[in-house]
């Protein structure tokens, strides 16, 4: 397997003077479930097309388990290991889940002998089993896209592709497809999921991107996103005046028990518990402050950026 | 390049035809017809004049009339039908997403309009083949049997064309205008027969190059030559070359060269279709 699953530099589409994505530099090491988050409008399907072949940069490169996008033979070879779930899409609704799937096991080359197997655990790894011989046109929006996502994952494939994929989906379904994904991951498929929805993001990826304006704003993983340089430390018993003492450590906030300490150096806060300690202070918790991804995600986008 | 993966497109087309009744809409709708003018066939022998019945030439002639004007219906069903289905196939799935997901397994381009374009032909030859077949099965006691070919022709240059629109616009404009240039060409060639009737070289030259910007109504042409009792086609030369205008008349089969040129034109579509579709973001 390739060590880098998708790599992209100074990736870039214009359609006209609208700029779509204005160069996206990226790595995504095999194995990783990488999360492609951005509001809506930043570029994230965009960046997807790219890198399927479905639509054709205007600026940069990028690399697909290992093919480039500019060399379209090696590119469609490399797309035999793909898995892509459209955000916005339709099967042929003429057709049943079933003929939908083994039209896919044709497209991709796969092995005939293997079709009936593939079919059979895409259909049970989604929950369409019992309704794989109806017709898709009687499909719910749900149920199309767990069939979306059936598809996708038709082959084993090294990479898939997932846009927004719980958009269509109630609690359960999204559930389902968090188990999915965890379970794709276990194989060791890289999933680069691209979705706006948050806490999806936050429960499933290793690896988070942000992107803005067509721009990764942020990359890394989701610890290294959302650990501050700020501590929270719960003490009771401290002297009158301690708060003041304590100010040397960095910006200062009570929250009843708790004190959050703001812009403090990692190596510094056994001195700040030390110096709690010798102002009467009977220390219970010291824990770095984590943001949410959702505080995280909106400061960086308030944050002009260069 | 598999042209395997094509195919899987091609059959994809002839299973959407038939899952969703338009081959079914077309095949009863076509027993009618051919129902019908099987009748009025039967009846030609019985027509009297002045109590005696027709000269048997005469009810040659006649029975050779009315096929060419029958056959003149069935193109035009057929292109219409051919353009019906053919302008929405690839802008349709470009619309609904269908193609997102075709398109992003390891599928060329140039793979899935050919594989759009085999299943399209397939179809005009299941419909003008089987068609054609029965209806001049039926009026084969009359003037004997006459390859049905040259309909499927005309089926083949205007679906060709239907589908290089359908790369770039929605199936309804590419349809509206693939019909009218069908029109423009048939048109042409009613100008192009006045203008050798008037031995104006303009106007000629207007008729020839609608015939070679779409060939269907050359085509045309020759379908009907072949429908053409060989007495009729002496009477109509000895009309001299007024009857070139009249579009159910052909004075000459349709020359080789002329359908060299429209094989020739309908590759250069095609690969207009590929290199078009393959700028299109899906």
């Amino acid at each position: 397997m390739e060590p880098v699953a998708i790599r992209t530099e100074e990736l870039g589409k214009r359609y006209g003077k609208i700029t779509a994505l204005a160069g996206l530099t990226m790595s995504i090491p095999a194995g990783d479930v990488f999360g492609f988050l951005g509001p809506n409008g930043a570029g994230k399907t965009t960046a997807v097309k790219l890198l399927l072949g479905l639509a054709r940069p205007t600026s940069g490169e990028g690399w697909v388990l290992g093919a480039p996008l500019s060399d379209r033979a090696a590119h469609r070879r490399a797309r035999r290991g793909v898995g892509y779930l459209p955000e916005l899409f339709r099967y042929q609704h003429w057709l049943s889940a079933r003929e939908v799937l083994r039209v896919h096991c044709e497209l991709i080359g796969l092995d005939h002998a293997t079709w009936d197997a593939e079919i059979k655990d895409a259909l049970g790894l989604v929950g369409l089993a019992d309704r794989a011989d109806d017709r898709v046109g009687g499909y719910s929006k749900g149920m199309q896209q767990r069939l979306g996502l059936g598809v996708a994952l038709l082959g084993r494939p090294a990479l898939v592709l997932l846009d927004e994929p719980t958009s269509a989906l109630d609690p359960v379904g999204r559930h389902d497809v968090r188990e999915v994904i965890r379970a794709l991951k276990d194989r060791g498929t890289t999933v680069f999921l691209n979705s706006h929805l948050l806490t999806e993001v936050e429960q499933v990826c290793d690896r988070v991107a942000i992107v803005d304006n067509g721009r990764v704003i942020q990359v890394g993983t989701l610890d290294e996103l959302l650990t501050t340089d700020a501590v929270r430390l719960r003490a009771t018993g401290l002297e009158n005046g301690a708060h003041d003492a304590l100010r040397a450590f960095g910006e200062l906030q009570s929250e009843g028990e708790w004190i959050v300490v703001r812009g403090i150096a990692a190596d510094r806060v056994p001195d700040l518990v030390r110096a709690v300690v010798e102002r009467g202070g009977r220390v219970y918790a010291v824990e770095p402050r984590h943001e949410s991804l959702e505080d995280r995600f909106l400061s960086l986008l308030e944050k002009p950026h260069p | 390049m598999t042209p395997v993966r094509g195919l899987v497109i091609a059959r994809l087309v002839i299973r959407e035809a038939a899952r969703r009744r338009l081959l079914l809409a077309l095949l009863v709708l076509t027993l009618v017809v051919i129902a019908l003018t099987g009748w009025g066939f039967s009846r030609i022998p019985t027509i009297t004049q002045r109590g005696a019945p027709l000269p048997d030439l005469q009810v040659k002639l006649l029975a050779s009339q009315f096929l060419i004007v029958t056959m003149f219906m069935f193109s035009f069903v057929l292109a219409m039908a051919a353009v019906f289905v053919a302008s929405p196939q690839i802008s349709g799935d470009v619309e609904s997403g269908t193609a997102l997901a075709i398109l992003s397994r390891p599928i060329g381009r140039a793979e899935f309009v050919g594989g759009k374009w085999l299943g399209l032909a397939a179809l005009v030859t299941i419909y003008a083949g089987s068609a054609a077949a029965i209806e001049l099965g039926v009026v084969n006691a009359v003037v004997g049997y006459i390859p049905p070919e040259p309909l499927s022709f005309i089926a083949f240059v205007i679906m060709t064309f239907a589908l290089l629109l359908s790369t770039r616009l929605s199936g309804m404009v590419g349809g509206v205008i693939a019909l009218v240039l069908f029109g423009i060409a048939w048109i042409g060639g009613i100008v192009g027969g006045i203008g050798v009737a008037f031995d104006n070289a303009g106007i000629t030259h207007v008729g020839t190059a609608t015939k070679l910007i779409l060939p269907t109504d050359g085509l045309w042409r020759g379908a009907v030559y072949a429908l053409e009792p060989q007495a009729f086609v002496a009477s109509g030369s000895q009309a001299g070359p007024a009857a070139a205008a009249n579009p159910f008349y052909a004075s000459a089969a349709a020359p080789l060269s002329f359908e060299l040129y429209v094989a020739g034109w309908m590759v250069l579509v095609f690969a207009l279709a590929v290199i078009s579709f393959r700028a299109r973001e899906a």
